[in-house]
């Protein structure tokens, strides 16, 4: 199960070496790995259908109770299927839509670890490694939506992606921290399990408003939706597979798992229901004013995503079975028109509905996925979108209070999400063609087949809903939080339901012939973009890009002595404060040991290597003489066995020496003195902060030390770590993970200086 | 600097002290050593090198960019610390070899985590030194 899940990031990996093999015709072999998860986690699924669960679980780092474990119930096998089973078809759609393309081998890179980190998302029950993963999704996406990096605009999408979705992960691990406070356990089975109540606690309200936080800025709901349209800059396949098929769904996924933890109160039920109400109007009133083909599925994903969290809110049986299934038709249908929209973008070479039509001549295969993709969408039997969207209605109606109002949003929403499926899904293969389309291709097969599968399965499972109803029964009941038993089927007789379908279809079908998106009406609705939050959040952006150049300029002027004035000062400070407040200046004599001949030299030798330095005319000798009282402190080292630590610290000062060497060498010979205020100025300083500095070392002499930290090494170094000298033992073992750290820092150092002084650059941007 | 003493010992001397290097990281864990002490030696050797002969000639010897030797390192470190999870043990818990090799002793993945550590080290002080030297 860890392979499985971490397949993905392996896949990445070996692409960073073998990478130019795989651009070609090759490209197609790497589609296997998504099949074969999909079909590993396909074995599953008649385990899962009856009700069981299974729980996988790894140490990784016990001392702090995050461990690899992996459940899968009926929710997590869902999400996993969706992004195995779509991430398969996005593979292989992409070896034929990037064909050739320069750097196919790291779009492929990136897609792996997206899949990996998105399965790790939905199949985590620490929360604490879901917040990894879950943020590993947004690292990965970020390199997939600015996967055209040559484009302005396409950095721009990617980098406001990133922020807000790495904004909502930081919420994330907010809400992972108290949970694990209240229920003193990171695991969400145990959480559920242990009954503690959560919503008896004083932090309910904090862990919702975090969560929320946490899956409206990940599913774009309002008023964090702007980042998804702007996403569409991505390559298609990028589109398909992040932005209707599985990240967006994070955030459902992250409330679905917390419903049963979490729901249930009015303050979860409703903050979900006014939020996605709002989002799901929102989005499908400006899907149908789209010309993009793209623009159109990514507003009316927004407001799928909205339907869906209003389901999650209304928390009732009815709704959550609606949510269940929704979620599954959604992705089903959504990603055949991203799809489909892809294949045309790239034959037709437009995505634009005022340019589009006809294009049935030439790509039969694709108008047939777009129509079922379309028919689904718009809920019309004998298709799963048809069951679905029965539950909604179903759902909604199932409500005791105001029903005609929650009624009536899911009405509207579903007649704009109908005419907005239909402009993608059949309006550019009707009608007339175009003459600036005559010379479009037909598309290869990996092209039209991947949609087209996609479409027929909507179809397939509406025709034989009861394939899906122990899965769909074995997700419902995750939602739950107990056994559900729910039934799917296709007709439900003549009832109020049908007549809202009814009337769904026909509103909608009268819309889509009505409405004719053009650039003049869209305009209208960009001008209200002046009051959305995307304005305002870059508006934000821009004040603290101001406000940190007018900090950087006040403090990093560039010159050197004025940072070392400012550090020492601003320490010197820091001391005398707490001097002020009160020092115990005692010094027991009779725990000092007598002064020996070899220390007296070695003070003596220091002393004047100061002085020196402090008087030479020459840099190359007062640097010299800084090394020389290095050195002697290396042999304090060594006098008071620090073997290791004098070793270091000798390796050290010889390096720092030569750098210092190789950069004074090429500065003007002779020292010009500063004026002699200056140099008093810093004289003071100097010995203000060397006493106060003697001061706070006799007050540390006198706190007694604590030698639980240095016997428990000295007793462990050999016993656990087989490692006789202590030092080296921490820096390997016991805490590995610090140094692993410190070389890192070390590595990035080391990029710094070479970037910084390899590139010949020589303006100062602050100065511009 | 050109110094003929110079240039003829730092040609015998480069060698000893990579040697000596090696010797200080393979002690590390049971005497005063460890991969930073001799990664920090192996880079003083090739400097004195470059000091008493030239950029040039000290590049040819390392053949490669010495910042290529950083990310290996990383991988190295980074391997010590993941072999644990294949064996269904914590990140980072050392695994040993039973039986000590001759010459070099006990063998575990607290070696291979040193290694790392020695690479990085070099790898960046070269690096470090070489880029300033050239540019300036």
């Amino acid at each position: 199960m860890l392979i499985a899940v971490l397949s993905g990031f392996i896949l990445a990996f070996i692409m960073a070496f073998t990478g130019r093999w795989f651009k070609g015709k090759l490209s197609l072999l790497l589609s296997s790995v998504p099949v074969l998860l999909f079909l590993y986690f396909l074995q599953y699924s008649s385990t899962v259908a009856q009700g069981e669960t299974l729980l996988f679980s790894y140490t990784w780092v016990p001392s702090m109770d995050i461990d690899f474990v992996f459940y899968l119930d009926g929710l997590s096998l869902l999400f996993s299927l969706l992004i195995t089973g779509i991430g398969s078809l996005v593979f292989i759609y992409t070896a034929a839509y990037m064909k050739n393309h320069e750097y196919l081998d790291r779009f492929f890179a990136y897609l792996g670890m997206f899949m990996a980190s998105m399965l790790g998302v939905v199949l985590s029950d620490n929360v604490v490694t879901l917040f990894i993963f879950w943020e590993l999704t947004s690292i990965s996406s970020f390199f997939l939506i600015g996967f055209k990096n040559e484009s302005a605009e396409s950095r721009k999408s990617a980098l406001q992606a990133l922020v807000i979705t790495g904004l909502g992960g930081l919420f994330l691990l907010g809400a992972a921290a108290l949970l694990g406070q209240i229920t003193q356990s990171y695991s969400i089975q145990e959480m559920l399990q242990s009954g503690i109540s959560i919503e008896s606690s004083p932090l309910y309200g904090i862990v919702l408003l975090l969560i929320f936080v946490a899956a409206f800025t990940k599913s774009a709901q309002f008023p964090f939706h702007f980042w998804l349209p702007g996403a569409m800059t991505a390559p298609t396949p990028v589109s398909t597979y992040l932005h209707s098929a599985t990240m967006v769904k994070a955030g459902i996924y992250l409330l679905a798992r917390m419903s049963p933890l979490l729901g249930g109160q009015p303050a979860w039920s409703l903050t979900l229901m006014i939020f996605g109400g709002i989002t799901m109007l929102y989005a499908a009133f400006h899907a149908i004013y789209r010309t993009d083909l793209k623009a159109i599925l990514a507003y009316s994903t927004v407001s799928a995503l909205g339907i869906l969290v209003f389901l999650i809110g209304m928390g009732t049986e009815k709704s959550l079975l609606a949510a269940s299934l929704f979620i599954l038709v959604h992705a089903l249908y959504k990603a055949s028109l991203f799809l489909v929209a892809g294949t045309i973008d790239h034959e037709a070479g437009t995505r634009n509905l005022d340019q589009l039509g006809g294009l049935r001549k030439v790509l039969m295969p694709l108008a047939i996925a777009g129509l079922l993709a379309a028919i689904s969408n718009a809920g019309i039997p004998p298709t799963i979108g048809f069951v679905g969207k029965d539950l909604i209605y179903e759902a909604t109606l199932g409500t005791d209070s105001t029903l005609w109002l929650f009624t009536l949003v899911a009405l509207i929403t579903n007649i704009l999400l109908l005419a907005a499926g239909f402009l993608a899904g059949i309006k550019p293969f009707t009608g007339p063609m175009p003459d600036a389309l005559k010379d479009t291709h037909a598309a290869p097969v990996l092209m039209w087949l991947p949609p087209l599968l996609l479409a027929v399965l909507g179809l397939a499972l509406g025709l034989y809903p009861a394939m899906i109803e122990g899965f769909t029964r074995a997700v419902h009941s995750s939602l739950l939080g107990s056994t559900s038993t729910a039934h799917l089927a296709l007709w439900h007789g003549f009832n109020l339901v049908l007549l809202l379908s009814l009337v769904t279809l026909a509103l909608g079908v009268t819309l889509y012939m009505v409405i004719r998106p053009s650039a003049e009406r869209l305009a209208k609705v960009e001008r209200f973009e002046k009051f959305s939050p995307k304005f305002i959040l870059n508006g934000l952006g821009a004040a603290g890009t101001f406000f940190a150049r007018a900090i950087t300029s006040l403090l990093q002027n560039g010159y050197l002595r004025y940072y070392v004035f400012t550090i020492i000062s601003f320490l010197t400070l820091l001391m005398a404060y707490k001097i002020i407040s009160g020092v115990n200046l005692y010094i027991d004599y009779s725990r000092l040991s007598i002064l020996s001949a070899k220390e007296i030299i070695i003070f003596s030798i220091m002393l004047a290597s100061i002085l020196f330095a402090i008087f030479t005319n020459s840099r190359l000798a007062a640097v010299a003489s800084m090394g020389i009282m290095g050195y002697s402190i290396c042999l304090l080292f060594v006098f008071f066995s620090a073997p290791d630590l004098a070793m270091t610290q000798f390796a050290i000062d010889t390096l720092t020496v030569i750098l210092f060497v190789l950069v004074l060498y090429h500065l003007p010979k002779y020292l010009v003195l500063s004026e002699t205020g200056i140099r008093l100025r810093d004289a003071a300083l100097s010995i203000t902060f060397g006493l106060f500095m003697t001061i706070t070392i006799i007050e540390v002499l006198n706190e007694p030390v604590d030698k639980i930290t240095s016997a428990y090494y000295a007793e462990n170094a050999y016993k656990l770590a087989k490692g006789k000298n202590i030092v080296n033992v921490i820096l390997v073992d016991f805490r590995g993970i610090d140094t692993m750290i410190e070389i890192t820092v070390l590595a990035i150092s080391a990029v710094g200086v070479f970037g910084l002084l390899k590139s010949k650059v020589n303006e100062n941007p602050l100065k511009e | 600097m050109k110094s003929i003493i110079l240039k003829t010992g730092s040609d015998y001397l480069l060698p000893l002290l990579i040697m000596f290097s090696i010797f200080i990281l393979l002690r590390g864990h049971y005497l005063p050593g460890g991969g930073f002490v001799g990664g920090l030696i192996a880079s003083i050797a090739f400097v004195l090198h470059f000091f008493a002969n030239s950029l040039e000639n000290t590049k040819n010897i390392i053949r490669i960019h010495p910042g290529l030797l950083i990310p290996v390192g990383l991988v190295f470190a980074l391997f010590s610390a993941i072999i644990p999870l294949f064996l269904d043990q914590a990140v980072m818990t050392a695994q040993w070899m039973h039986e000590p090799l001759p010459v070099i002793g006990m063998v575990g993945t607290a070696l291979l985590f040193d290694i790392g550590v020695y690479l990085v080290v070099l790898g960046v002080t070269l690096t470090i030194i070489f880029t300033i030297s050239e540019t300036m």
